[in-house]
């Protein structure tokens, strides 16, 4: 390798980190504002795309490329301000995760809408316009169109900056970054600001989509697959700093373009291409820039930020009714195999459900009790899964001990070196975190072919003996699953989840009476990811195979759904929860042919009349009609 | 008394379930700096924050210069000419001194009878506030606390307001700067400005107040001058101090 | 002799320095007063003798033994017990559950995955709460507490480990007259009682000449004057920055504190 060619991918990276800046930096002003952390950006990104591409095929020319290119970003704009006229102005005193929730009910109807309006094809766009040639620079060929993408980073930051820094909007955005209620009282329509601040947020990811065209080909899977970059993008610069989204997007393309360069290396007689590396780079970015800056490059500690949130209620343990309930419930669960013989599918189902309850229980009870908002459990779960597969197909061991060995420990040891320095972050950086380790956990997968078999997953990976009958393989599961919560469930009201809770409502306060906080939250990561790890062995043996899919950010995100369908405040919510999404997840894609915008919908319907969760707003009715009945007529 | 500013009839508020102001009724007539006075919890901070509008759930009239501002935003009465100043400050810590001041930048006005109400501009608030004009520079977040005290009045007024609700405005600052506080306020009222003050110090009340409500459990439950409040020790003594 | 001693105490931000050899004892008993203008270098001063922050020089000494640079959870195990200017509390929890966390931590149980927390350590968490005035209020959700019982709450959770030291961080404030003085008595009760010295910081000038046994004067990162309260009323520095002419906080007609001027 010479150094002209390490110079030239030095070039490229420079256009490569417009890119990634267009992604993200919408994002952080949008979070900076609002404290929103927008799951529908990435999809915001995609329709950019989608939209230039029309432009550019329907029109034509030079006006139909580059005047798509205006009209997608107030496109974008326009549809970013519906969203939060129509849907979040409801909903930015519920809990932060919450909002989470309902923005990613956005994906998945934008997702759908997408997929109706333009199919499922790959759409590659033309060429730019007057940038279809190629400048030569030190011996190699690099596109006029990459040469501009350069300089459209920088620009767009000058423009930006001087927004915020320069004019009375950009001094009103800054001032509602800290203190929206008082903005107010101070004359400002917050609304509208609010209304142009996503606006804003939006019409840069639309323009980040429609100036990507020419480069890749506008597909379905961007929604998604963008929101992790956009995120490491955000979070290594600093929520909320422009500059320093810029910085971020400029390092990790730096760094991938050197991987490139690298190439296929020999290193002490061991060849490696670094070129794999590219998969997860921004991520080993995102997790040494965490651990050492802990709130990004240029970012601020989050110190005294108005949060509209109310606190909880103390956990109280459950009553008569309750526990009556839930006995009537399980011995229903302990008899349903019986009722395959009428419908056969039962078994098949409630396998799924009860995966998805340990599942879901295991992440509400880091992201409940812990205070820790995971955004990368679906590691623990494909660890379960992989770790138990493998134990089965490459360790030969027989389906037992694979299940309930192997997985818990392949899920304990990654929860326990993730976790180690996920405690040392909290809040939305520990989230992140969380995200890039999952992503980490889910690109080794995905590039290990020898091991892991890759995109294809591991196969043939069935229950052995008496298990292999359905429905004794449900009754462990049964037994399993209701094990695992109650395990976690005695462990919330035991001292060590008042410890957990206490760590979680004040640190400070915690720590001024001698509890061990980074201990205490690691521990509980640790239990939470082990318990994880068994319902991904769990799911292992009921699917007979595994593919990377079992660690994707989208079974992560599925897993908050679940813990939020159930109510987070609750003990219980996840039980309920994780069988109710799956459920109705099954029943969806069976029934509707766009069976994510009708989820999607289904959850906003949720969102707007159930703010507590299911099982949080069954409580809180009782709770009202009790106090009804208190009162005299 | 002069003509009413601000006059609140049967205020009631509600956090929550929980129902804070019962009936509360006041007036506040134009020059006028009237104290609103009461224990902690008494509802105070919740009278203002009900008369601006920042608490849900309020029911009774408010009129100020005339017009019904119980269901307005807090933006729309803000940009009628009614000031707010929070107790715990609530100073932009990543903005300087000046462009806090620009935050709170509306147009001038003038009182419902047409004459024009007092302007202010940095510079006169400079004039007022000599320590701010010292730093304009300095983000809010590497001020003292009674700077920060000083610069959360002056962004107000750069709302050119009418009147102006000042929550507390001696709590957790130094003796030296309430006095400073005294001074700023005795010169508010001269420009002709009005002022409900909320107060638990009643020496500061003394100091710059005509008159005074005191609340007790959300209700007003004393009435009247200033100078009959500081004589009467038996009030002060069921209501305020002990 | 003394159960605190802080010497040439020092920190800066970012080339300023915010609290600047700063020397003064906490003796067995005392009730010592911290106080001074907002920024004057108080909380950073605290936040040294808590272990919340470490300083760029200087020793703290809890009965001798040097508590610089360990961390908050270290110096509580020492014996430093300490409430917070905005009370802190666990809002998720009950009145009592608040204090049989501090009971569990103080006897090392924290790290217990089975039984309840319930019964554990019940009397002893309803006798401190007692001490307080909370027992009857010990299975009430703490969120919902007016801030006076959130205050009182905080201190029984600081009283858990039997500490020496006491260090509150304005204790009286956001509370009426009625019951800041109520606070402080019962504070001033215990510290008889059990004999532990209490540092404190604290606006309310009525608290502090009526009852700190010792004032401690900070301006600008230094210690400018220390006695009772007589001399520091009196001393021109401090009326300069801080007290000014008193007339805003003077209670005209009404009984002087022991040993307080006439301005």
């Amino acid at each position: 390798m010479t150094i002209d060619a390490l110079l030239f991918q030095a070039l490229n990276g420079l256009a490569s980190a417009s890119s990634l800046f267009l992604i993200g930096v919408g994002l952080s002003i949008i979070f900076g504002v609002s404290r929103i952390v927008n799951m529908a950006h990435g999809s915001l990104y995609m329709l950019g795309i989608y939209i230039a591409y029309s432009c550019a095929t329907h029109i034509g020319g030079a006006f139909g490329f580059w005047g798509g290119i205006v009209i997608s970003t107030l496109l974008v704009a326009a549809i970013g301000a519906m969203i939060e006229i129509v849907l979040l102005r409801r909903i930015y005193r519920a809990p932060e995760l919450f909002q989470l929730l309902a923005t990613f009910a956005v994906v998945l109807v934008v997702s759908d809408l997408t997929l109706w309006i333009w199919g499922n094809e790959d759409l590659l766009g033309p060429r730019a316009p007057g940038m279809t040639g190629a400048v030569e620079i030190l011996g190699r060929r690099m596109p006029t169109y990459d040469i501009f993408m350069m300089f459209v980073g920088p620009a767009v930051l000058l423009v930006l900056y001087w927004l915020l820094a320069r004019t009375r909007f950009g001094r009103l955005i800054r001032a509602a970054t800290q203190d929206r209620e008082m903005v107010g009282a101070l004359g400002v329509d917050q609304a509208r600001l609010f209304t142009l601040v996503f606006a804003l947020g939006a019409g840069l990811a639309g323009l980040g989509g429609a100036l990507q065209l020419p480069r890749e080909p506008a597909n379905l899977a961007i929604d998604l697959n963008l929101i992790g970059d956009a995120f490491v993008v955000v979070v290594v610069g600093g929520m909320g700093s422009i500059t320093g989204a810029y910085l971020a997007a400029l390092i990790i393309a730096e760094i991938k373009a050197l991987c490139i360069a690298l190439g296929a290396q020999t290193i002490f007689g061991v060849s490696f291409n670094f070129s794999r590396l590219t998969l997860v780079a921004e991520f080993l970015v995102m997790a040494v820039v965490l651990i050492v800056r802990p709130y990004g490059l240029m970012g601020r500690a989050q110190g005294l930020i108005r949060t509209l949130a109310i606190p909880e209620e103390p956990v109280r343990a459950a009553d008569a009714m309750t526990k009556g309930l839930a006995g009537i419930v399980l011995a229903v669960l302990v008899v349903m195999p019986l009722a395959s013989a009428y419908w056969p599918y039962a078994t098949v189902l409630g396998i799924d459900m009860l995966i998805a309850a340990l599942f879901a229980t295991s992440l509400h009870f880091i992201k409940g009790p812990g205070g820790m908002h995971s955004f990368g459990h679906a590691a623990y779960f494909g660890l379960g899964a992989y770790g138990a597969g493998l134990a089965v197909k490459a360790g030969g061991l027989s389906t037992m001990p694979a299940l309930l060995v192997v997985a818990p420990l392949a899920a304990f040891a990654g929860a326990a070196l993730f976790g180690w320095f996920c405690v040392r972050l909290s809040g939305v950086y520990l989230a992140m975190l969380t995200l890039a380790f999952g992503q980490i956990v889910w690109s080794i997968v995905y590039q290990w072919e020898t091991f892991t078999g890759g995109s294809n997953g591991v196969v043939g990976v069935w229950p052995q003996g008496l298990l292999a009958d359905r429905s004794i393989y449900y009754w462990l599961v049964l037994a399993l699953t209701v094990s695992g919560v109650m395990f976690l469930r005695t462990v919330i009201f035991a001292p060590f989840g008042l410890g957990l809770r206490a760590v979680r409502d004040n640190p400070l306060r915690a720590a001024a009476i001698g509890l061990d906080v980074r201990r205490i939250q690691w521990i509980a990561f640790i239990l939470a990811g082990t318990v994880c790890g068994v319902a991904g062995g769990l799911y292992a043996f009921a699917k007979g195979s595994i593919s990377p899919e079992t660690i994707h950010v989208g079974r992560s995100i599925d897993g908050i759904v679940m813990v939020l369908l159930g109510g987070l405040q609750t003990v219980s919510g996840p039980v309920i929860g994780g069988p109710l999404f799956t459920l109705l997840q099954d029943t969806l894609i069976r029934q509707v042919s766009y069976w994510r915008a009708a989820l999607g919908i289904v959850i906003l319907i949720i969102v707007l009349v159930f703010p507590q969760g299911v099982v949080g707003s069954i409580a809180h009715w009782r709770q009202w009609l009790a106090e009804r009945a208190r009162r005299p007529a | 008394m002069s003509t009413s500013v601000l006059s609140v009839d049967n205020l009631n508020a509600w956090y929550g379930a929980a129902h804070i102001l019962f009936d509360v009724s006041l007036n506040i007539g134009r020059g006028e700096v009237v104290a609103l006075m009461g224990r902690n919890g008494a509802g105070k901070s919740t009278t203002l924050k009900a008369i601006m509008g920042l608490i849900e759930r309020r029911s009774g009239a408010v009129t100020f210069e005339g017009r019904d501002i119980s269901r307005l935003d807090p933006f729309r009465v803000a940009r009628l000419g009614l000031g707010y100043v929070p107790e715990d400050r609530r100073i932009f810590t990543e903005l300087t001194v000046n462009e806090n001041l620009d935050v709170g930048r509306q147009p001038s006005r003038t009182w419902s009878d047409g004459n024009p109400a007092p302007v202010w501009t940095e510079e006169r608030l400079f004039a007022l506030f000599p320590n701010l004009g010292a730093m304009p520079d300095r983000p809010g977040g590497q001020m003292s606390g009674g700077e920060q005290q000083m610069l959360t009045v002056a962004r107000t007024l750069m709302g050119n307001p009418l009147l102006v609700l000042l929550d507390e405005p001696s709590e957790g600052v130094a003796p030296v700067i309430v006095e400073q506080m005294v001074n700023t306020i005795v010169a508010l009222k001269q420009e002709g400005l009005s002022i409900l003050l909320s107060e638990q110090n009643i020496h500061f009340a003394e100091a710059v107040c005509d008159r005074a409500y005191v609340l007790e459990k959300g209700h007003i439950r004393w009435q009247g001058e200033m100078q009959a409040l500081l004589a009467d020790t038996e009030t002060q003594r069921a209501l305020l101090t002990i | 002799m003394s159960v605190l001693e802080v010497a040439g105490l020092a920190k800066s931000f970012g080339g300023v320095k915010a609290v600047d050899g700063v020397t003064f004892n906490v003796e067995r008993g005392e009730f010592l007063a911290l106080i001074g203008p907002n920024g004057a270098g108080k909380s950073t001063c605290f936040n040294m003798i808590n272990g919340q922050l470490t300083p760029d020089a200087g020793d703290v000494r809890l009965d001798g033994r040097s508590i610089a640079r360990l961390s908050p959870r270290q110096i509580w195990s020492a014996g430093v017990g300490r409430t917070f200017q905005i009370a802190a509390t666990f809002a998720s929890f009950t009145v009592i559950e608040n204090v049989q966390m501090a009971l569990l931590s103080h006897r090392g149980e924290v790290y217990r995955f089975v039984g309840g927390v319930g019964p554990r350590h019940r009397e002893e968490a309803i006798a401190l709460l007692d001490r307080v005035g909370m027992a009857d209020q010990s299975y009430r959700s703490s969120r919902e507490l007016a801030y006076g019982d959130v205050k009182r709450l905080e201190l029984a959770i600081a009283l858990a480990n039997d500490p020496k030291l006491l260090l509150m961080d304005e204790p009286t404030a956001g509370m009426a007259t009625k019951e800041r003085n109520e606070l402080i008595a019962l504070v001033k009760r215990l510290v008889v009682e059990h004999g532990i010295s209490v540092l404190f910081t604290e606006h309310s000038m009525d608290v502090v000449f009526t009852f700190a046994d010792r004032i401690v004067v900070l301006a600008r990162g230094r210690l400018i004057a220390e006695g009772d309260a007589a001399s520091i009323r009196a001393n021109k520095d401090v009326q300069a920055v801080y007290l000014g002419t008193g007339k805003v906080f003077e209670r005209k007609g009404a009984a002087r504190p022991s040993g307080a001027q006439a301005p």
